[in-house]
């Protein structure tokens, strides 16, 4: 077990250097000179310049500049936004809750619905039921989640006016941002209305960030389940006179639950390029919307940093997901 | 089945592989289904300036935001209305089919043609130079494909052209694990080995002995990423990434139509709509391809 663990750490850090290679050459990639880029500042005068490459470090060679970089990444320096001035470390963090919130309730949301659509649906294969529930999956899967959004709101917005069309929660709320999650915040306040405001902003956003995810797993949990379905100890469990609720859903659920966890943990990146449209669409203050705004106000310090976070973000789940599975199925571990 | 036995016996020259192909993707009717909406699409592709019935782009200034003929104001001029410029729906639908399958042509072929190139050489060469190559793979796939693709884009400056390099250089890395690992099987058997033995070169190897055994998942996945590039492309001109107006593309009308959700459904409704049936209909190509191409699932 601490072989493969070490062997999963050895390939995770050629990775982050790598990633951090690619954040570093951004700034270098862009149109122009990078020294007007990063210094945000137009006009510039030759003793400032001169200033400014000498502040950047792009006197020295470019091996001794990503060291620089890397040393500062490692100690969660990444630069300052050109637009708030505020280190850019500090702006992700702060709205990283809200992201993480939206995601938590979306992949809850997925999984409520999809794992119990995927049992059905291998329960009755090729019935009705089976083809109804998997027709409606591959929709999902296939759907634009922008356009799909616009729905949403054209319906339960516009028509119906049952929900709020942007933000986290009514302004007429105000309370300390204790733990940065909306709805444990609303709820510690103690305002009256305030958790059911939070609760009636969130949902649309997680339907339309839940929408593949669900689609993923409920196909998943179909496959997985059908495979398992098929094995001797089911049949003997049959055999034996078993109620079909207890092997459904205990034994042969159980089974096919390891696949569709890894589909789960690696679904992170689909949910943060999700996260990139939810968040802009409906104004969510997280970190998807924090990267766009900041690519159209081209606001370098921030997309290079972000990027490197989000990057990061994503490696450690994988990371952890490979090793979970890794204690979970000890066949994977020999390879 | 016993067709199929019998020609089996009477030819014994091996069986016309597309016959048997299509033998088995006509039993998905999904797949079949798919394949009928891809080719109208196609069909808008190529001929859609001439089969719209308006120019895309003129302005019919005293029919804006015109809703669809069968409701009440609507007209038969503009049978899915107009947008609030005045341009015909129906018409800016037909002719942006081809910026989208444009854009699924271009990103698949681009994507494709690198990744198993890569991932051949990755199958074949030694472990260090396969270790480096799969690290590079795993640093593009530790971003989220679409932010990668806007901070390309970012780089490269704001046009279809840009979108499409970029989603084909996010997409690229499956194809290399793919090949990579088919490659990797299939070295192991034994008509690689006596194709080695009678004196085949690394290159005949490579391409004429290896590749065509490894082509089945590679389809598969070209299905794939057709409709993932569509998608993605239609979300990159959604957040004013991709194709800038008034190209008819449908993500960017859909950015376009934004701000009139609440006033005119139609100019929403309809653009997301044919993203979405389009995607959809390749999707169940792509499931009907891998049932009629993976032996394994075959039921035989």
């Amino acid at each position: 077990m601490l072989k493969y663990l070490a062997s999963r750490l050895l390939t995770f850090i050629p990775t982050f250097i790598g990633v951090t290679l690619i954040s570093f050459s951004f700034i270098r990639a862009l149109p122009g000179d990078p020294i007007v880029v990063m210094a945000g500042e137009r006009g510039l005068s030759e003793e400032r310049y001169a200033e400014l490459v000498k502040q950047f470090g792009f006197d020295r060679p470019v091996y001794v500049q990503f060291w620089e970089y890397l040393t500062g990444v490692l100690q969660g320096d990444l630069g300052n936004s050109f637009v708030t001035k505020k280190p850019v470390w500090d702006e992700f963090f702060a709205l990283f809750p809200a992201t993480l919130e939206l995601s938590i309730c979306a992949m809850i949301f997925a999984v409520a619905l999809g794992l119990p659509a995927g049992v059905i649906a291998a329960v009755n294969r090729g019935k009705f039921f089976d083809r109804a529930l998997m027709s409606t999956a591959l929709v999902g899967y296939s759907m634009p989640i922008f356009w799909w959004a616009l729905l949403l709101i054209i319906v339960f917005s516009g028509n119906l006016g049952w929900t709020p069309v942007s933000g986290r929660i009514d302004l007429v709320y105000y309370f300390p941002n204790a733990t940065g999650f909306m709805l444990i915040d609303s709820l510690v306040s103690g305002q009256k209305g305030a958790f059911a405001s939070a609760v009636r902003h969130l949902i649309l956003p997680t339907i339309v960030l839940g929408t593949i995810p669900l689609a993923v797993i409920a196909r998943q949990t179909r496959s997985a389940m059908l495979e398992v379905l098929g094995e001797d100890y089911i049949r003997t469990a049959r055999a034996k006179g078993m109620p079909p609720g207890r092997i459904n859903g205990i034994h042969a659920l159980r089974n096919a639950l390891i696949p569709v966890v890894t589909v789960i943990g690696l679904s992170v990146g689909t949910l943060l390029a999700g996260a990139i449209l939810t968040e802009t669409i409906f104004s969510w203050p997280g970190i998807g919307k924090w990267m766009v705004d900041s690519i159209f106000r081209r606001d370098y310090p921030v997309v290079q940093g972000g990027l490197l976070l989000i990057a990061v973000m994503v490696m450690i789940v994988n990371l952890t997901v490979d090793v979970l599975y890794g204690v979970i199925n000890p066949k994977i571990r020999k390879r | 089945m016993t067709e199929t036995a019998a020609a089996a016996v009477t030819e014994t020259a091996r069986p016309n592989r597309l016959r048997e192909f299509w033998y088995y993707f006509r039993e998905n009717r999904g797949a079949v289904i798919g394949l009928w909406v891809f080719a109208v699409f196609v069909f808008c592709a190529a001929l859609g300036p001439w089969i719209a019935p308006h120019d895309p782009t003129q302005q019919f200034r005293e029919y804006t935001l015109l809703p669809p003929a069968w409701q009440t104001g609507g007209s038969w001029e503009f049978i899915l209305g107009t947008d609030p410029l005045g341009r015909d729906m129906l018409s800016r639908l037909i002719v942006g089919a081809r910026y989208s399958f444009f854009v699924g042509v271009v990103v698949v072929s681009i994507a494709a043609s690198g990744g198993i190139l890569i991932g051949l050489i990755a199958g074949f060469s030694p472990t260090w130079l396969d270790a480096i190559i799969m690290r590079i793979m795993d640093i593009i796939l530790a971003f989220p494909s679409l932010l990668l693709a806007l901070v390309l884009v970012a780089i490269l400056g704001p046009s279809l052209t840009n979108a499409m390099i970029a989603i084909a250089i996010v997409l690229q890395p499956h194809y290399v694990r793919l090949t990579r690992a088919s490659v990797l099987s299939e070295k192991q058997k034994d008509y690689v080995t006596s194709a080695r033995v009678a004196g085949a070169g690394l290159v005949r190897l490579m391409f004429v002995t290896v590749l065509p055994n490894c082509l089945a998942p590679i389809i598969v996945q070209g299905a794939l990423s057709f409709s993932t590039a569509i998608l993605d492309a239609a979300a990159l001109g959604f957040l004013g990434m991709g194709a800038q107006p008034p190209t008819p593309e449908w993500g960017t009308m859909l950015a376009e139509a934004r701000e009139f959700i609440l006033r005119a459904w139609w100019v929403v409704t309809f653009p997301g709509l044919a993203i979405l049936v389009t995607v959809l209909a390749i999707n169940l190509m792509g499931d009907g391809l891998r049932d009629a191409l993976d032996p394994k699932l075959k039921r035989s």
